[in-house]
C-alpha cells in the first residue's frame, strides 16, 4: 500500500506539515533538559548574575509559545541563535561542517552505488547460484554491520596494517575513503538486493524476451532495457536510504574524526553547547525531508504511471 | 531449515545460555590484574584482556546483558504505544487519524539514530535515558505498520458482519484485528531488536548511553579503539560479538517474513 502522496502540489503541502513538526521538535529538545538548562549549562557556580544573562540571551525566562515563536522568526531568517562555547552564530559554524557532510554523503552514495549495483546485476544473473547465495549472505552481513564496528575493521586493516590511508581527519582526499566506504557498505548491501529484486522482476516480462528473440546482444538487454525499468525502486530506496546515511554520519564522522555536523552535534552535546546541538539536528532533519521531497518529484516525473492526480 | 537459519538460532542458544551463567562471574568482570594488561586471546583469557588486565570475555558477556535487557525493554514498550496508535489512528479514522498520521510523519522525518543522539544527549547518560531516547525513535516503525495493516482488515467482511452484531470496538479490534495483523509486527518486532541492539551499542559507542564500569558493547568498542595500534581485540571481539547476535536476528527475521508471506497475506 502506498500512502506516500504522488502530486506534485501534495508532496510540497505535506513536506511544510512535516517541516514545521521537525523544526518544533527541535525547538522543544532544549526544554527537556532536566532541572534548569541555564545551570546544567553553566555549572552549579555560576554567579546568579550570570546564570540571569544567559536566561535572558536565551529568551528562556518568557512564555513558552513566545520562545518558539521567536525560534520559528530567527529560523525564517537563518537565525539559529549563539553557539554558547565560542559565541559565534550558530548558522555560520554549520555552514562549513554541512559541506563536509555532503561531501562525505555524496561520496558514501557513489561507494554504494558503483559496488551495490555491479553486485545486484550479477546476482540477478546468477539468481539461484552460488554467486547469489554468497552475495545474499555479503548483503545480510552488510546490513547489519554497524558503522562503529565496521569503521575500527576498516581503519585496522588499511590505515594502520596497510598504510593506504591516513587514519582520520580530513586533511587529503584520501581521508575520504574509509569514512565514505563504511557508510556507502552497508547501503551497497541494500543496493545490491534492491538491485537484484527489481532486475529479476524485470527479466521475466515479454519486452525482454521479444529484444532477445530479435537477437540483441544479452549486455545490450540487460543495462539497456531491463536494468533502466528497474532504476525506479532502485532511486527511490536511494533516496528514502539517505536518511539512514545522514544518520549514520553522525557515528562515522566520530569515527573518523571527520569534521561534519555529525561530529560536531556529538562534540557539542559533550560541550552542554545546546544550540549547537539544536542547529545540526535541524540541519540534518531538514536536509533529509528535503532529500524525500525530491525523492518524491522525480518518482512521479520516472513513472508516467504515477502523478497527475493519479 | 537451512544452515544459516540454524546457525542464527545455534548462536542466540549461545548468547543465552551465556547470560544465564554471567551473574555467577560478576567479579571476574570487574577484577583488575595490572600484570595482564592487553594480552592477546589465548589459552589463559580466550578474548584477551583490556588496559586494566580484566578478562574481555566476561566484559562482553556482561555487555550483552545490557544490551538485550534494554533491547528487549525498548523493543517491548514501544511495541505496545506504536501498535496502540496506529491501531487506533486507523480504527477511529477521521481527524484523529490525520492527526496521528501527522505526527507518525514528523517523527519518521528524523533519521532515527539522530533523534536518538539528541535526546541521549540533552537529557544525559544513563541506562534510564536511553531506553526513553530510544523509546522516543522506536514507537513510529511499529505505529506506521500498525495503521497500514489496520486499514487493510477493517474492511474485510468479518470485522463489518462483527459490527452489524454490534460487537464493541474494542473487542472487535481485540478478537478480529490484532490476530490478522500480528505476523508482519512480530516480523518488524524483530527486526527492530536488532536495530535496537545497534542503536544502543551506537549511543554508548558515542559515550551518551552506559557509563563504566558497567560495560556495554558499544562502549567497550569505543573504549579499545584507543588501543586500535596494539591491542586490536580489544574493538575486534565486541565488533564480532554484535556482529553475530544482530546477523543472527536479522537472518530469523528474514526467514520469519518469507514464511509469512507465503502464508496468508493481509491486504493483499
Amino acid at each position: 500500500m502506498n500512502v506516500r502522496p504522488t502530486h506534485p502540489a501534495a508532496v510540497l503541502a505535506s513536506a511544510a506539515v512535516v517541516v514545521l513538526g521537525v523544526t518544533t521538535l527541535v525547538f522543544l529538545l532544549l526544554h527537556l533538559v532536566p532541572g534548569d538548562p541555564v545551570e546544567v549549562m553553566l555549572g552549579e557556580y555560576a554567579s546568579a548574575g550570570d546564570r540571569a544573562a544567559l536566561r535572558a540571551a536565551l529568551g528562556l525566562d518568557r512564555h513558552l509559545a513566545l520562545q518558539w515563536l521567536d525560534f520559528m522568526l530567527g529560523l525564517a531568517h537563518g537565525d539559529l541563535g549563539v553557539s554558547l562555547a565560542t559565541g559565534r552564530p550558530v548558522a555560520a559554524l554549520l555552514g562549513g561542517h554541512f559541506a563536509m557532510t555532503a561531501l562525505l554523503a555524496g561520496a558514501s552514495l557513489a561507494v554504494a552505488v558503483v559496488i551495490g549495483v555491479p553486485l545486484g546485476v550479477l546476482a540477478a544473473l546468477r539468481a539461484g547460484r552460488a554467486w547469489d547465495t554468497g552475495s545474499a549472505v555479503l548483503a545480510v552481513l552488510g546490513m547489519s554491520v554497524p558503522n562503529f564496528v565496521l569503521g575500527p575493521f576498516l581503519m585496522l586493516i588499511f590505515a594502520v596494517g596497510l598504510g593506504w590511508f591516513p587514519i582520520g581527519g580530513a586533511d587529503s582526499a584520501r581521508a575520504l575513503v574509509l569514512p565514505a566506504a563504511t557508510l556507502g557498505l552497508s547501503l551497497a548491501a541494500l543496493l545490491a538486493r534492491m538491485t537484484r529484486a527489481a532486475l529479476l522482476e524485470e527479466l521475466g516480462r515479454p519486452y525482454v524476451l521479444a529484444a532477445r528473440a530479435r537477437g540483441l546482444p544479452a549486455a545490450r538487454v540487460v543495462v539497456g532495457h531491463a536494468l533502466r525499468n528497474a532504476a525506479l525502486p532502485i532511486v527511490t530506496t536511494l533516496g528514502l536510504q539517505l536518511g539512514a546515511l545522514l544518520g549514520g554520519a553522525v557515528v562515522t564522522e566520530t569515527v573518523f574524526g571527520w569534521p561534519g555536523l555529525g561530529q560536531l552535534a556529538v562534540e557539542s552535546i559533550h560541550r552542554r553547547d545546546y544550540p549547537v546541538v539544536q542547529g545540526a539536528v535541524l540541519l540534518i532533519a531538514l536536509s533529509y525531508v528535503l532529500v524525500n521531497v525530491l525523492t518524491d518529484l522525480l518518482y512521479a516525473r520516472l513513472d508516467p504511471r504515477i502523478g497527475s492526480g493519479a | 531449515m537451512t544452515l544459516a537459519t540454524r546457525l542464527a538460532i545455534a548462536v542466540l542458544a549461545a548468547w543465552i545460555t551465556a547470560l544465564a551463567v554471567a551473574p555467577a562471574a560478576a567479579d571476574a568482570v570487574t577484577a583488575i590484574d595490572l600484570t595482564r594488561m592487553f594480552e592477546a586471546p589465548g589459552v589463559a583469557a580466550w578474548m584477551g584482556t583490556d588496559d586494566l588486565g580484566r578478562s574481555l570475555a566476561w566484559r562482553v558477556v556482561a555487555g550483552a546483558r545490557v544490551s538485550l535487557l534494554v533491547s528487549a525493554v525498548v523493543v517491548t514498550v514501544t511495541a505496545a504505544i506504536g501498535i496502540a496508535i496506529g491501531v487506533t489512528a486507523a480504527w477511529l479514522g477521521g481527524w484523529i487519524d490525520l492527526l496521528l498520521g501527522r505526527v507518525i510523519d514528523v517523527f519518521l522525518a528524523f533519521p532515527g539514530i539522530l533523534l536518538a543522539i539528541a535526546l541521549a544527549g540533552v537529557l544525559g547518560p544513563g541506562v534510564g535515558n536511553v531506553i526513553i531516547a530510544l523509546g522516543v525513535v522506536g514507537w513510529v516503525g511499529f505505529a506506521r505498520l500498525a495503521r497500514a495493516q489496520t486499514l487493510a482488515v477493517r474492511e474485510r467482511d468479518h470485522v463489518a458482519v462483527a459490527r452489524a452484531l454490534g460487537t464493541p470496538g474494542f473487542t472487535i479490534v481485540y478478537r478480529h484485528v490484532l490476530p490478522l495483523i500480528a505476523g508482519p509486527l512480530v516480523v518488524e518486532g524483530t527486526f527492530a531488536l536488532a536495530a535496537v541492539i545497534v542503536a544502543e551499542a551506537g549511543l554508548s559507542f558515542l559515550g551518551l548511553g552506559v557509563q563504566p564500569p558497567a560495560p556495554s558493547w558499544g562502549s567497550l568498542i569505543r573504549d579499545g579503539t584507543r588501543y586500535l595500534l596494539f591491542a586490536p581485540h580489544l574493538v575486534v571481539m565486541p565488533g564480532l560479538a554484535l556482529l553475530s547476535v544482530v546477523v543472527a536476528i536479522n537472518l530469523l527475521g528474514d526467514r520469519l517474513r518469507d514464511r509469512i508471506q507465503r502464508g496468508h497475506r493481509v491486504g493483499a
